[in-house]
């Protein structure tokens, strides 16, 4: 299915893609005919895009974690737990297989997701001495495992439904749980709004050089 | 170089770009079962198989039935001495309560209950016409479009493996037991991946051009 001379890009032939039905254009069509999506060749505001939610989905992403996200009553005791708190608990009570999911899906992947997509805006901007394909193959992961953090509200929700025992035991959801919702809504938002086809392009400086020269034969 | 001019002589609607990465390619449809794959980034572009449409309107249906039958039957049911409490989809959304935690409880039925469904049923609206050889559904292709938005949405399956690690956190506080609403949604997470595979985009948009 290849091309004769090479891979290049819709872009590079003077078309542009459709990103849902993969369908192309001559350059400057804004709807697709088939589809009906809105097409743009790159969308120059992206990597803003992908920084505010960024930002939102880290400024939410404290509080998840300083706040509690469960409040368990029972007959003995009363406590309200933190992500990493409650998984602590767990630890100590010999749950490390459980323990370490949490601290995998509430900690890890979280923190990795800031740092996957905030080195590849950054990789878009300055290049990177990470190859195309390893990128693309980080953003994809990324993609895949934000939803997964989820797990930890659904697990929040589950808990303060099922353990409503009067007297003897009950939970609530704490603060942290809004949080932690919102920021992984938001980091899937940011993750979304990146366009993955700027780790193909031509590097940064060449492309401002295109630019200038595009902006150049329109005026002359 | 940025050349502007089309490959000369190509038909436009010939041609197909990867959405990932922007390679353009000449689309040539593989034999059934084999995948037509971008050269440089590895992402599946055109993957048809024989009896795939079928296969989805089953599996979309089921996920319909599935996804309504859970929401009303228990998920677990816990029992500490002499009281026991069961709880089902629904009321683990619900159980964000007040203010704030409305709006999360909103947010919470709609990722596991209204978004899974309503995707199967967006599904369904677009491929039985197609598969039984009827002209498109009117706003078919705004359905498949809405439907490929809401994809990310949809976390039933995820619910699924939540409800596995809500299990041991109140193991030892009490004792649990699965009800049918939980093995229902075990089903649905291996139907969400099948949907997945069996799913080829280019084919959909394909037949809802013609
Ligand atoms: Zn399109
Ligand atoms: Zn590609």
């Amino acid at each position: 299915m290849e091309i004769p001379g090479g891979v290049r890009s819709a872009r590079e032939a003077g078309l542009v893609a459709c990103q849902r039905c993969t369908r192309v254009w001559p350059a400057g069509t804004e709807v697709c005919d088939r589809c009906g999506h809105t097409i743009e060749s790159r969308d120059h505001l992206a990597l803003q895009k992908v920084w505010a939610w960024w930002v939102v989905g880290l400024a939410c992403y404290v509080p998840a974690n300083v706040l509690p996200m469960l409040s368990t009553r029972t007959l003995v005791i009363q406590q309200e737990n933190t992500i990493v708190g409650g998984a602590v608990e767990l630890a100590e009570h010999g749950n490390w297989g459980v323990a370490i999911v949490i601290l995998v899906a509430s900690v890890l992947i979280p923190m990795g997701k800031f740092a996957v997509i905030a080195a590849l805006a950054m990789s878009v901007r300055h290049g990177s001495s990470m190859s195309r394909i390893r990128r693309q193959q980080l953003y994809e992961v990324v993609e895949y495992i934000g939803r997964w953090s989820m797990i930890d509200v659904f697990v929040v929700a589950l808990l303060s439904s099922l353990v409503q025992l009067g007297a003897l035991a009950a939970i609530v959801p704490g603060p942290a749980s809004l949080y932690f919702a919102l920021s992984v809504i938001f980091t899937m938002l940011s993750a979304q709004s990146f366009d993955s086809r700027m780790i193909w392009d031509p590097d940064a400086v060449v492309d401002k050089q295109a630019r200038a020269a595009e902006l150049r034969n329109r005026a002359g | 170089m940025h050349p502007t001019t089309p490959i000369p002589g190509e038909d436009l609607a010939d041609l197909i770009a990867c959405p990932k990465c922007d390679a353009l390619y000449k689309a040539s449809e593989p034999a059934s079962m084999e995948r037509a794959v971008c050269a440089r980034c590895h992402t599946v572009l055109i993957a048809p198989r024989k009896g795939a449409g079928m296969r989805l309107i089953a599996v979309s249906l089921t996920v319909v039935i599935l996804v309504v039958a859970a929401t009303l039957f228990p998920f677990l049911t816990i029992r500490i001495g002499g009281a026991s409490h069961s709880s089902s989809v629904l009321d683990a959304a619900l159980s964000f309560q007040g203010g704030l935690f409305f709006a999360l409880a909103l947010a919470v039925a709609a990722l596991i209950v209204f978004i899974p469904v309503l995707r199967a049923l967006l599904m369904l609206y677009v491929l039985v016409p197609i598969v039984f050889d009827r002209p498109p559904a009117r706003g078919a292709k705004a359905a498949f479009r809405m439907s490929e938005d809401l994809r990310p949405w949809s976390m039933a399956e995820i619910f699924a493996i939540g409800c596995a690690v809500a299990l041991v956190k109140v193991a030892d506080l009490a004792q649990v037991e699965f009800g049918p609403a939980f093995y229902m949604f075990s089903v649905l997470v291996v139907l969400v991946i099948v949907q997945d595979s069996f799913l080829c985009r280019y084919s959909v948009w394909k037949s809802l051009e013609a």
